[in-house]
């Protein structure tokens, strides 16, 4: 006999949370939405356009919010610690109110990296240093005095990913084809701009994405300089100058730009981590959540009715997140199925 | 006056000052050219290289860096054989793309 009542919460309504909450509404269940933040959305919800098609992340996300129209959804709902019973699973939320519940599904995503860390860099400091979230919402918004039609452009790859001095020795993978996508864009918006990208290397693993690269270079004639940058100054009328080794030449370069857009990479949510902790949920050595395996159960964490989506468990791509949920509200089904 | 020292020009390239014409018209006429990813296939394969540093990928390079000098001098080692067009994994013909650079002048005319 399946138990068709547990009750369910998911902890995040990005598009993990969501695509899974309405996994688990189609499969009979009544799943529970909590999320700290006033709307639902996650970073999605934030962004202007997806890679690899420059698909509109409102068309990601509409479909979402209509297939999760019904299902209870807790907004500002700031969870303060989790108990762990015998088979259940306690939520204490800050204003005092509780919940139990029978499975817990993280779905929790992850924080960019704080690029004022990397002082060198400079963001915080010049004006001309901005974050690929900062330049995502001058898409959106169109308003940022620090976007001012710019005719030199760059961008600095692997700003806190596999940077083991600032604690994330992990690739953020979806940045190369995120700086790539947003140079392209600044081209389009400004077509007599020199846009310059800095990598480390560049990891197109995806599909289509190294279409999209040779795009860039053959049709937008983004320079694809392979170097880190090294440092970051600010020249007198304000614009900044970028240091880096061009390692292919083996030489040093310099280049004055109008802006400078940094690659934050992607690191854990703090909170899940917490949570996990109080849980007795494992975390990995990389501060995501640590799946049972990480090839064939990636969705389910080292506690029975605690599971994942998304990128609480590392740094995903949207399809990767939207089949992850589907997956772990299928792991759900499976977990209340064979319980006895 | 001879201060009993002398200066070392720097090796850092200043892409604010590079000329990148001759590079520019180059990607007019032969428009794969900007899609090297510089993975040294050419040069490894390059009949000449072992005698004489010649390289497809460091005169693409060397092009956007503005040293001229250095990718003509190149450029006189190629015998044309054509073995690296055959190996490039994205499809530049790189013979094409040698020729047609030996046709233009600094400032990217075609003068040959």
């Amino acid at each position: 006999m399946i138990n068709r009542q547990p009750v369910i919460a998911v902890i995040g309504a990005g598009i993990a949370g969501l695509e899974a909450a309405s996994q688990l509404a189609a499969l009979g269940y009544k799943p529970i939405l909590i999320e700290k933040a006033p709307v639902v959305g996650g970073h999605v919800a934030e962004w202007n356009r997806l890679f690899p098609d420059m698909t509109p992340a409102e068309d990601v996300l509409q479909p979402l919010l209509a297939r999760t129209a019904n299902i209870r959804t807790l907004l500002n709902a700031e969870i303060s610690s989790i108990n762990r019973l015998k088979d259940e699973y306690n939520l204490l939320f800050s204003d005092g109110s509780s919940l139990l519940c029978q499975a817990v599904l993280f779905a929790t995503g992850f924080h960019l990296f704080d690029a004022s860390k990397k002082e060198e860099y400079g963001y915080g400091i010049y004006d001309r240093v901005i974050t690929n979230r900062d330049l995502e919402q001058w898409f959106n918004s169109r308003q940022d005095a620090r976007v001012d039609k710019p005719r030199a452009v760059g961008f600095v790859h692997c700003v806190g990913s596999r940077d083991l001095k600032a604690g994330n020795p992990q690739c953020s993978k979806v940045c190369c084809i995120t700086a790539i996508k947003q140079a392209i864009e600044m081209k389009e918006e400004f077509p007599d701009a020199e846009v310059y990208c800095f990598y480390m290397d560049l990891r197109l693993f995806g599909k289509k994405y190294e279409d999209f690269y040779i795009k860039a270079q053959r049709d937008c004639g983004i320079h694809f300089i392979r170097g880190r940058v090294s440092e970051v100054g600010e020249a007198i009328d304000g614009r900044v100058v970028v240091k880096a080794e061009d390692t292919l030449s083996g030489k040093p370069v310099k280049v004055t730009l109008d802006l400078l857009v940094l690659m934050a990479g992607i690191v854990c949510n703090p909170d899940a981590q917490h949570y996990a902790r109080e849980i007795g949920v494992a975390v990995d050595e990389d501060g995501f959540l640590k799946s049972r395996n990480n090839l064939a159960a990636i969705t389910d964490s080292s506690r029975p009715g605690v599971f994942f989506a998304g990128a609480c468990t590392g740094a995903k791509t949207v399809p990767e997140t939207l089949a992850e949920a589907r997956s772990a509200a299928l792991a759900i089904h499976h977990y209340f199925n064979t319980r006895k | 006056m001879d201060f009993g020292f002398k200066l070392s020009p720097s090796s850092a390239v200043n892409l604010d000052q590079v000329d990148r014409r001759r590079y520019d018209r180059l990607v007019q006429l032969v428009p794969d050219a900007s899609t090297c990813i510089g993975c040294g296939s050419c040069s490894a394969t390059c009949t000449a290289a072992p005698w004489t540093g010649m390289s497809v990928r460091k005169v693409l390079l060397g092009l956007q860096r503005g040293q001229d000098a250095e990718v003509d001098r190149m450029l006189s080692a190629c015998m044309l054989c054509g073995k690296c067009t055959m190996v490039c994994p994205r499809g530049i013909n790189t013979r094409q793309l040698i020729l047609t650079l030996c046709r233009l002048d600094k400032n990217g005319e075609v003068v040959r």
